[in-house]
């Protein structure tokens, strides 16, 4: 089944405030819609509210004020439905570590109130490359299986919507492409992605919109292309024959920079601007008898962004 | 109702329970073989009958009792301690399952492990002391009743419990010494009038002397009593479960 990302949200937000019994207000008016259909990544440092927002809207922690619907159902009046539709991979592998690969995976099918359904279970550990390990003790399996057997259980009761709650930490790079792989599949297979990670090369792979909460506050949601294009910055960097004290006074300017070497001029600028002003520079550059031997330019990173958005509030 | 939930919630709990067969079914009838040994054939063919009952029969209801109880306690206060040690618990948690579901799946797989042991061990009785069955009825639904009624107050303990000793504390330090001074060894009669007072404030003498009314027809408390005293104390439980559930105390918070 293919299902076309629509605008209509399959998570919807609203007002969304938690804070514990020890005082700590772990969510500040939460407002968030999730799109059908896409995968989206909600960043944020350590303590910043991921992990409570996904089990405020998942039903492991009790909400405070605000509501939540997931596809159109209370997740407070109408929690039955609203879970039934929710699979999630939380952070840390918590398994019975005594129990087969198979009873675990099936158990879960079961507390979701879906009938035994051997086929799909099967056609799950498979595409998850568990199938030869499902009479296995998940204490027998290694890290990325038993990662793998947290997915297949989430995926066993055929949700509609996945969260994956920092999927790929500590796993090795071929087990996080393989996850990057399964992601996108399910994409395609229509089921909805919310994904919490660290690495922001996964959610720059994966994500079609980034949401970035800190400190309990949602401070940014944006399409993925649309946040690089906004805030992402470019630069050119020109490696000098000869190194430099310090920039000719006419050529002082914000966006111009040397290194403490003296053999590179750095060039920030503006891609969305008509000029850039790369060509007027190097022909500055010449004028001046200031010659380099070669260039390079960079796109600002999603971690760039990121760490400059967050450090900006700090 | 979600039954899908409560069969595998049931149907995992009592597949653990056969995985540790050893440890669920035969440990604890070894210990009682072993009081029947002491208690029953070597103390017990020294001692006078109570109340026209051999020491040996008379003390097969209340070690049956003490096992059943103990059983309940550990079973239903380890099956939902364990997810909450391991954290698996946040399936159950984000799962369609009501509270009612959650306690049906967990309390009634701790219940139907304790009514087990307790008849192996009552098998077990039988190899060494002669009994009767006055009652089998009343018998069943005493056994039935104190599995439940014991196994939702160890599902409380599960939920209270933060640590392995907590876990172990109520059934050592609760449990036990109720059961031995509830009358499973003696008829409360024998006591002097201030203890036996004492005595009645004791929950587990009603299940005692309701379950040794079944088997030969006399009881230190009327049988009505014993049965309204066991559905108070189930209430009781219901009751602390309730507010646990909706308060999220130690699970949702």
């Amino acid at each position: 089944m293919i299902i076309c990302m629509g605008a209509d949200p399959i998570i919807s937000v609203q007002g969304l405030c938690k804070t514990y019994a020890s005082g700590f207000e772990a969510l500040r008016n939460i407002n968030l819609e999730i799109r059908r259909g896409e995968i989206f990544a909600l960043l944020g440092p350590n303590g910043a509210g991921k992990t409570t927002l996904i089990n405020v809207i998942c039903g492991i922690v009790n909400p405070g004020f605000g509501t939540v619907h997931a596809d159109g159902f209370d997740i407070v009046k109408d929690y039955r439905r609203a879970r039934a539709t929710i699979g999630l991979v939380p952070q840390e592998l918590t398994h019975d570590m005594f129990e087969k690969v198979w009873n675990t995976v099936a158990l879960s099918r079961g507390l979701f109130g879906k009938a035994p359904n051997p086929a799909h279970i099967e056609k799950t550990l498979k595409s998850l490359s568990l199938w030869d390990k499902k009479d296995n003790k998940i204490m027998t399996l290694s890290g990325g299986m038993k990662r793998r057997v947290m997915i297949a259980k989430a995926l066993s009761h055929e949700p509609n919507i996945l969260f994956l709650d920092e999927p790929t930490a500590g796993v090795d790079v071929t087990l996080r492409r393989e996850m990057w792989d399964l992601v996108l599949g399910l994409r395609k297979a229509g089921v909805t992605i919310i994904l919490t990670t660290h690495y922001i090369d996964e959610a720059q792979e994966m994500a079609d919109r980034i949401g970035v909460i800190h400190r309990g506050e949602i401070i940014m949601v944006e399409e993925k292309a649309t946040l690089m294009r906004k805030l992402g910055k470019k630069q050119l960097t020109l490696n000098l024959n000869t190194p430099l004290k310090e920039l000719p006074a006419d050529l002082c300017d914000p966006q111009l920079a040397l290194t403490d070497d003296g053999l590179q001029i750095i060039y920030t600028f503006d891609t969305r601007a008509e000029h850039t002003g790369i060509a007027e520079l190097i022909k500055r550059l010449g004028d001046r008898g200031i010659d380099f031997k070669d260039l390079q330019t960079k796109q600002s990173s999603l971690e760039d962004i990121f760490v400059n958005l967050v450090g900006s509030r700090a | 109702m979600n039954i899908q939930a409560i069969r595998a919630i049931y149907g995992f709990e009592m597949a653990r329970f056969f995985r540790t067969i050893t440890q669920s079914l035969l440990a604890p009838v070894v210990s009682t073989s072993l009081y029947f040994v002491v208690f029953g054939s070597a103390i017990g063919s020294r001692m006078t009958d109570i109340e026209g009952v051999t020491y040996g029969a008379f003390i097969v209801p209340g070690l049956t009792m003490l096992s059943v109880l103990s059983q309940s306690v550990s079973n239903a206060s380890f099956g939902i301690y364990m997810p909450r040690f391991v954290g698996t618990i946040f399936e159950i948690l984000s799962a369609p399952i009501s509270a009612v579901e959650i306690v049906v799946g967990y309390v009634g797989a701790a219940a139907s492990k304790s009514v087990v042991v307790g008849i192996v061990i009552l098998l077990t009785a039988r190899m060494f002391v002669t009994f009767s069955v006055v009652h089998p009825f009343w018998m069943l639904a005493f056994l039935v009743l104190t599995s439940l009624t014991f196994s939702l107050f160890g599902f409380i303990i599960g939920i209270w419990a933060d640590g392995f000793e907590k876990l172990q504390i109520i059934p050592l330090m609760v449990i036990t010494p109720l059961t031995f001074l509830g009358g499973s060894f003696y008829s409360i009669n024998m006591l002097p009038p201030f203890w036996q007072k004492v005595t009645l404030c004791n929950p587990v003498v009603y299940l005692v002397s309701g379950f040794r009314w079944s088997f030969y027809g006399t009881s230190d408390v009327s049988v009505e009593l014993s049965l309204g005293m066991t559905f108070l104390f189930m209430l009781a439980c219901l009751g602390c479960i309730t507010a646990i559930f909706r308060s999220g105390y130690r699970i949702k918070n």
